[in-house]
């Protein structure tokens, strides 16, 4: 088993995400992460799906991802064969603030996009690694929650989706 | 010109604009405004009224097995639609090219759980190749062009359209435009000549080179290519279950059936071939048996359209994407003249084995009771050659398969995928009505005629000279082998007891007989194609008959049985 990222370029019509989740929970295999977003041209949206499975399932998946109708196209990449990025927000209670909180935020390039009287709340982009990294640590602050996004992604190799979308 | 005019006569213009000649429904609350229409349109569509909405979609079915065309059927929304959900996921699993359009509540009253509202696009998008719903008049037009070349390109599937009782009875404009391509669907591969350099190669230095077709044959219309391929390579050729016909059974080369159910030779000697050659066909699980003990040591060449299909369930040494309609005519030019008598030879001594340890028991049983076997023998005696078998799902589609000689393409309708049983009675009614004077022989058990026997009615309604031969055995039969065989002879709730089916048939006004005697049976059978009209042919065969050989679950092709 290894780390997937699937791409899928499709059309944007209602539906659509279902159809292509009702072929992960078919076949019993859980999605990682999602994410959606139009792309950079107009009616054409790309979703990004991140999925641990061997590499033969991951063919299979794409296969059928890639007979919808309304897909324009599918197709995957390791880790290797990707620039990915994730962000995650981190809820602090202030009473739980000591002066150690300026060295965790400069260790890990983090930044406070928000401060209120009860809480404040951190961002830090990076890997999965990483910003489970900085939550482990901020268990130690008593953190009031914590949330990641699921995976954005380009794909390394030189071909843009217009080749796919004539 | 664009003219204006209500949604509901958009639907009906839309579907003559399709030729659609023949529809089957249902009509309720939410696609009312559409039967209204077509009321004004009958001299230009026919609509057969179906008893319940699985008989109307599985008639459809019939219907586009049997004319290659796109099958139609309308229903309401809420109960309506969801009673089609078994003919869809049936239509879609044996690529069946279908349009259905559902009724749906008005725009506004959408997720509110209104009357009869079901979410039929979550429902149905698993079971569809396509499905769309549609809220407002100008777009049913699009929708419809756009679902029927859906429904029939590529690998035909089935389509639902759902149209909102507002969009029905609102104004839109109508101006048809055919679809013929859109970005995101692709139904033509070009064939790679490489792919068909590396095939002849294979098969040019194949010893022991062996051919299975599927449904695909008959779905490209490739049938006069498979035969040419045939002609020159010498290669024995095997039929799935969908497949049969494609071949005519006449055919030198043909050597019979694959699968749990199939012939003998054809299962055993597909682990003993050097080049498999797989036309149009999937390697289902019920054509494979165990995956891992199957073919093993055969190079395989897989002509496919379904991109999907290729490498899923058996690894292709060399995939030849595309239409097997050009690639068994390119492959045929690639290739040298053969002949593989020795090869043969190995079938037909298998098949000779097959012939004393199992057919004669089936076609001329020396004991007292009836077999299935020997009813489709007689009827393969009284039929004309393109007559049309349309079986149900159990012994007796497994006994009329592999009894039935098919001569012609387009002769068989049954459920093949899904295995629906409840099938065979519409669908019969499908293909009688596509034509009137064709023979269609209705084979089915006493389970499965139960699930859908109201369609009697609508035979008696239209007419439609469907021959029903019920072979009843007063079981499950297919779940009572399994009993048998797997489970201890506990059988576990599979004994029926039957009406008068008799009776039954004659209330439908539907001329009627049972044969319990052997005696009787020739005359019976002729009796029945000599009718003119509707016919119920009861045959009561024997309990506890069984059908071989079999390929038992996890089993491999190589040990498949004969008792």
């Amino acid at each position: 088993m290894k780390r997937y990222t699937i791409f899928v370029i499709t059309e944007n019509f209602i539906g659509i995400l279902n159809r292509i989740t009702i072929i992960f929970t078919r076949r019993g295999i859980n999605i990682d992460a999602l994410t959606a977003s139009e792309s950079r041209i107009p009616g054409v949206h790309r979703i990004t799906i991140e999925v641990t499975v061997t590499e033969e399932t991951v063919i299979q998946l794409v296969n059928q991802i890639e007979k919808i109708i309304d897909v324009i196209k599918a197709f995957h990449h390791e880790d290797t064969g990707v620039v990915y990025q994730e962000l995650a927000l981190y809820k602090i209670p202030v009473s739980r603030l000591d002066g150690g909180l300026e060295k965790i935020i400069r260790d890990h390039h983090a930044k406070i996009i928000a401060a209120e009287p009860d809480f404040v709340v951190l961002e830090l982009t990076g890997h999965k690694e990483k910003t489970r990294e900085l939550l482990e640590i901020l268990k130690g602050y008593g953190i009031l929650e914590f949330a990641r996004s699921g995976r954005v992604a380009v794909a390394k190799r030189m071909l843009t989706i217009d080749s796919f979308v004539n | 010109m664009e003219t204006k005019m209500r949604g509901a006569d958009i639907v009906i213009r839309s579907l003559i604009a399709e030729q659609a000649e023949l529809i089957f429904g249902y009509p309720g609350g939410a696609i009312m405004p559409v039967y209204d229409a077509l009321y004004d349109y009958q001299d230009q569509i026919k609509h057969v009224l179906t008893r319940h909405e699985q008989g109307a979609i599985h008639a459809a079915q019939g219907y586009a097995r049997i004319s290659g065309k796109v099958g139609v059927c309308l229903a309401t929304s809420g109960p309506g639609a969801t009673n089609l959900i078994t003919g869809l996921a049936d239509a879609q699993i044996d690529s069946t090219p279908l349009v259905c359009i559902t009724g749906q509540v008005a725009a506004h009253l959408l997720g509110t759980d209104a009357f009869q509202e079901t979410d039929v696009m979550g429902i149905s998008m698993p079971a569809t190749k396509w499905n769309f719903q549609v809220r407002r008049a100008a777009d049913i037009a699009p929708a419809i062009a756009k679902g029927f070349f859906i429904a029939r390109s590529g690998r035909p599937g089935a389509v639902l359209i759902d149209i909102t009782k507002n969009a029905q009875v609102e104004l839109g404009e109508f101006n048809y435009q055919p679809c013929q391509e859109f970005r995101s669907y692709k139904t033509h591969y070009p064939i790679a000549d490489t792919s068909i350099l590396q095939a002849a190669a294979l098969l040019n230095g194949a010893e022991r080179p062996y051919l299975l077709f599927g449904q695909g044959v008959i779905l490209g219309k490739a049938e006069a290519e498979l035969k040419f391929f045939l002609d020159k390579s010498g290669i024995p050729a095997a039929s799935t279950l969908l497949g049969s016909g494609a071949l005519s059974q006449e055919h030198p080369n043909y050597v019979g059936k694959l699968g749990m159910h199939g012939n003998y030779a054809p299962n055993l000697l597909t682990n003993q071939c050097d080049v498999l050659v797989a036309v149009g066909m999937r390697f289902d699980d019920r054509v494979t048996g165990d995956l891992s003990r199957y073919a093993k040591q055969a190079k395989v060449i897989h002509l496919e359209l379904d991109p999907s299909e290729i490498n899923k369930n058996v690894k292709a040494d060399v995939a030849v994407l595309g239409d097997c309609k050009e690639s068994l005519a390119k492959l045929t030019e690639a290739i040298a003249s053969k002949k593989h008598e020795a090869w043969m030879a190995k079938f037909r001594a298998l098949e000779q084995q097959e012939n004393e340890a199992v057919v004669q028991h089936d076609l001329m049983p020396t004991k007292a009771g009836l077999t299935m076997g020997e009813a489709i023998h007689h009827i393969n005696r009284y039929k004309a050659d393109d007559a049309v078998l349309v079986t149900d799902v159990g012994q007796h589609q497994m006994i009329a398969w592999r009894y039935f000689n098919y001569k012609k393409t387009r002769t068989q309708v049954t459920s093949g995928g899904l295995g629906t049983m409840g099938f065979a009675l519409p669908a019969a009614l499908g293909a009688q009505l596509h034509d009137y004077s064709r023979q269609v022989v209705c084979v089915v058990g006493d389970g499965g005629i139960q699930m859908t026997i109201q369609e009697l009615g609508t035979i008696m309604q239209t007419k439609a000279p469907v021959k029903i031969v019920l072979l009843n055995n007063n079981y499950l039969g297919m779940v009572r082998q399994w009993q048998q065989m797997f489970f201890d002879k506990r059988y576990s709730f599979t004994e029926l007891d039957n009406p008068d089916f008799i009776k039954l048939a004659e209330a439908y006004g539907i001329k009627a007989k049972k044969v319990s005697d052997r005696a009787d049976l020739a005359e019976a059978v002729e009796d029945m194609f000599i009718h003119d009209g509707p016919f119920f042919l009861e045959v009561v065969v024997e309990k506890e008959d069984n059908v071989f050989p079999m390929i038992a679950t996890g089993c491999s092709v190589e040990e498949v049985r004969l008792n």
